[in-house]
């Protein structure tokens, strides 16, 4: 980029900085800057509480725990323990795609909850939630287990959740996992991922049975899995279908249409795959540590990074993996070659800016670079340093950068650099709409996708090109004002 | 008829609140007043030597039974005693379980949406000794009682307990109405005992308002139930109950802010009547092996 752009990208943070009361412009200047190339980070702080008064996009640990690692376990039923509202709210999932059949062997789109009562506040909660456990087993007896979500007045009032799950996992049979992600835990949802993963660590690769029942698995050499994959509108089943053309076998799907049994395999991968490190670090970590299996952070938004990602992957196995992603790779290029050949045109040096969480800030950089368009901003809702390390490979000099963006700093950066698209989640969404500025859900791919693998790149070139080149934007000026 | 009086009993935990508090009602019930007694602790014994029993049907467990407090009328839960002292019980949890403190909050909220506290006199709140939590801190928090009593002894931990008390009334002095009423001092005969508390009285910014002397008495009306207004009438021990009780129904409006003092402070007022001994710092944390 040129001196010019690092020049307003500068201006215009210390324009938002210049509207906060001094001591919190003092916490924000560390949020924000301008990538320098060369340097190992993007210069932001990250996972730091954000401020008192401020419009964050943030969300809590629960729904780090309940919305993002365990919900998508399809054949688990995950309580929402405690006062209603939490559950309501986070009815229904994140769109993570599933097969199978809701209330007999799929439970991701119902909704379970203790319901607290202020009797339950005060007495306490146990009683009631041995009770759930019960009634669950009772009406859903084809579900695989269960698992307890904490909300904030759990840990409050102290409930023994382990020594109910421990004693109903023994009566029912089955296993029965509490989560202590109260979401006053944390400074974000990036907490309730941790508590998650540890959470699947002690209760199923650690829990009763688990060496037998991994016994009875019978491995092959090209066994796999992938692990931080949500599949939003059918992205694992887009990225699955490659990995199996190229002659490795997936063997778990953590967790978007994932099952227990999976969970409990994984043990036996080769190598684990992990697409969103954020989330799911923690478990590849542990596994890596505990079964000695490596992991491999990959990358599937966009044929330039799916193509690199598949031969990196390839080369942990043999030359018939080796030759199998060669043949993938060549096999979707005609497919690659017309999308591109359609859109980029139309999407040729339109410029973006990213709010997301996870992995999406720096992984959708390669698909919209595809189609020839360019990031002028990104940030991560969540992020630890490690992700805006990361960040380096994926972003050009002069990239403003905003960690925990407050609603007004976004609002302002978009005024200003008047980018083409702005991609971001719901609550973003109708502001900038608004403001006559196009703009895609990143969170839920706006009710589309996959956008995962060559599949999705289709889709998310058609979506991209959509939301950019329709013709209502012509239309956002009254005519007398034209 | 003159303005409802809200008092409250706090002190540390066996230091005899539930006993003074209940005698002491007693005794202004005798003088005509008429009182409301609620039990904020989840034990329910605040009102066991008015009503002759351990109160059963505490407003939490009612609720719990019944599904919600919304669901109770406010006869279930009102019991009348000796002199028809008005008595109700919060209840709460077992220990180790639940929000004892939230359960307090629910309770005393009922009672007065309910109309508990229509035509009464005196509304006095019995809390458990520790006030461990924002929920126990209620009846100070929300103005619901205008004047603390706080029961105490010469002894070196009542004492610490009355100053920290003091801090939870200063913190809320400012913001509502709640002022200190007097420290009682409950004879535990230890030295110097009616100097010293009178000494820390003073520093706290308040008066002893009865040093109320140790009579077993008081002991053989518990085995009763009783309170020794009504097992003993005529026995000195009940005269100086009423001797209280007159002191605080002349009290009114005259409670005053507490002055909290530092922990060194409190020490030296010790040192100072002999209570404690002015520690060797050179063997602090040593174990006897060492020394």
């Amino acid at each position: 980029m040129t001196t010019d752009v690092k020049a307003r990208n500068k201006e215009v943070i210390e324009e938002v900085l210049a509207v906060y009361p001094e001591k919190s412009a003092k916490k924000r200047v560390k949020h924000l800057n301008v990538h320098e190339e060369g340097k190992p980070d993007c210069g932001v702080k990250s996972n730091i509480k954000s401020l008192p008064g401020v419009m964050t996009i943030r969300g809590c640990a629960y729904a780090g725990s309940k919305g993002v690692v365990w919900g998508p376990i399809k054949d688990m039923i995950h309580i929402s323990h405690g006062p209603v509202g939490c559950g309501q709210y986070s009815w229904a999932s994140r769109r993570n795609y599933f097969i199978g059949v809701t209330g007999v062997n799929a439970f991701g789109t119902m909704q379970f909850t203790s319901d607290f009562q202020e009797k339950d506040i005060v007495f306490g909660g146990d009683k009631k939630l041995d009770k759930l456990m019960d009634e669950i087993e009772g009406l859903f007896p084809l579900n695989k287990g269960i698992t307890v979500q904490s909300e904030c007045p759990i840990g409050l009032i102290g409930d023994d959740i382990e020594a109910v799950s421990k004693k109903k996992a023994k009566q029912i049979g089955k296993t029965i996992v509490p989560v202590r992600c109260e979401g006053f835990r944390g400074v974000s949802q990036s907490l309730g991922h941790h508590i998650a993963n540890d959470a699947v660590r002690d209760w199923v690769l650690e829990g009763a049975g688990a060496a037998e029942k991994l016994k009875e698995f019978e491995s092959t050499p090209y066994d796999v899995a992938i692990i931080g994959d949500y599949n939003i509108g059918g992205d694992a089943w887009s990225s699955r279908i490659l990995l199996e053309e190229m002659g490795l076998r997936v063997i778990a799907q953590w967790s978007g249409d994932g099952t227990l049994k999976e969970m409990e395999a994984t043990p036996k991968a080769k190598l684990n795959l992990i697409h969103c490190y954020r989330s799911m670090n923690y478990i590849s970590r542990y596994m890596e540590e505990k079964y000695g299996i490596p992991w491999h952070e990959y990358n599937f938004f966009g044929p330039t990074k799916i193509a690199e990602s598949l031969r990196a992957i390839a080369a942990h196995f043999d030359g018939k993996i080796q030759e199998g992603a060669e043949r993938v790779i060549a096999k979707y290029q005609p497919m690659v070659d017309a999308v591109v050949a359609k859109y980029k045109p139309r999407l040729d040096g339109k410029t973006v800016m990213l709010y997301v969480g996870g992995l999406r800030p720096r992984h959708v950089i390669g698909a919209y670079e595809d189609l020839g368009m360019e990031i002028a901003g990104t940030g991560y809702e969540f992020g630890h340093n490690d992700d805006y390390q990361r960040t380096t490979h994926y972003v050009k000099d002069g990239t403003l950068i905003y960690d925990d963006v407050t609603s007004f700093e976004l609002e302002k950066f978009v005024e200003k650099i008047k980018p083409d698209l702005v991609g971001s989640g719901i609550k973003e969404k109708y502001v900038f709409q608004k403001m006559g500025v196009p703009f895609r859900q990143m969170h839920s791919w706006d009710y589309s996708g996959p956008y995962h693998g060559y599949d999705g790149f289709a889709i998310f070139a058609r979506d991209m090109d959509m939301a950019i080149n329709s013709p209502v934007w012509s239309m956002t000026k009254a005519p007398w004002k034209k | 008829m003159s303005a409802l009086r809200q008092i409250a009993f706090y002190g540390k935990g066996g230091i005899g609140k539930s006993t003074t508090s209940q005698n002491t009602l007693a005794a202004l019930a005798e003088m005509g007043q008429k009182i409301l007694i609620v039990g904020c602790d989840p034990k329910a014994d605040s009102t066991r030597l008015i009503l002759h029993a351990k109160a059963q049907d505490t407003v939490l467990s009612l609720a719990a039974e019944a599904g919600s407090v919304e669901d109770l009328e406010i006869e279930d839960v009102l019991k009348f005693g000796y002199r028809d002292i008005k008595c109700t019980e919060s209840g709460g949890p077992e220990p180790g379980v639940g929000c004892a403190g939230r359960g307090v909050i629910t309770a005393i909220n009922f009672l007065e949406e309910n109309g508990a506290y229509d035509d009464m006199d005196y509304v006095s709140y019995d809390v458990l000794g520790d006030v461990v939590c924002g929920g126990f801190a209620m009846p100070i928090r929300e103005n619901k009682a205008q004047e603390i009593y706080i029961v105490m002894s010469g002894e070196m931990m009542a004492m610490y307990a009355a100053n920290n008390i003091s801090k939870g009334i200063l913190k809320y002095a400012n913001a509502g109405g709640v002022r200190l009423g007097g420290l009682i001092c409950n004879e535990r005969q230890t030295d110097k005992e009616l100097e010293l508390a009178e000494a820390l009285a003073k520093k706290l910014n308040t008066q002893l308002i009865h040093f109320v002397p140790r009579d077993n008495v008081v002991q053989h009306a518990e085995l009763r139930r009783m309170t020794v207004l009504e097992y003993a009438p005529d026995s000195k021990q009940a005269e100086e109950y009423r001797q209280l009780a007159q002191k605080i129904h002349a009290n009114a409006g005259k409670g005053t802010i507490p002055t909290p003092i530092t922990m060194d402070e409190l020490e030296d007022l010790l040192l100072e009547f002999g209570v404690m001994e002015q520690v060797d710092e050179s063997i602090v944390g040593k174990a006897a092996a060492a020394a």
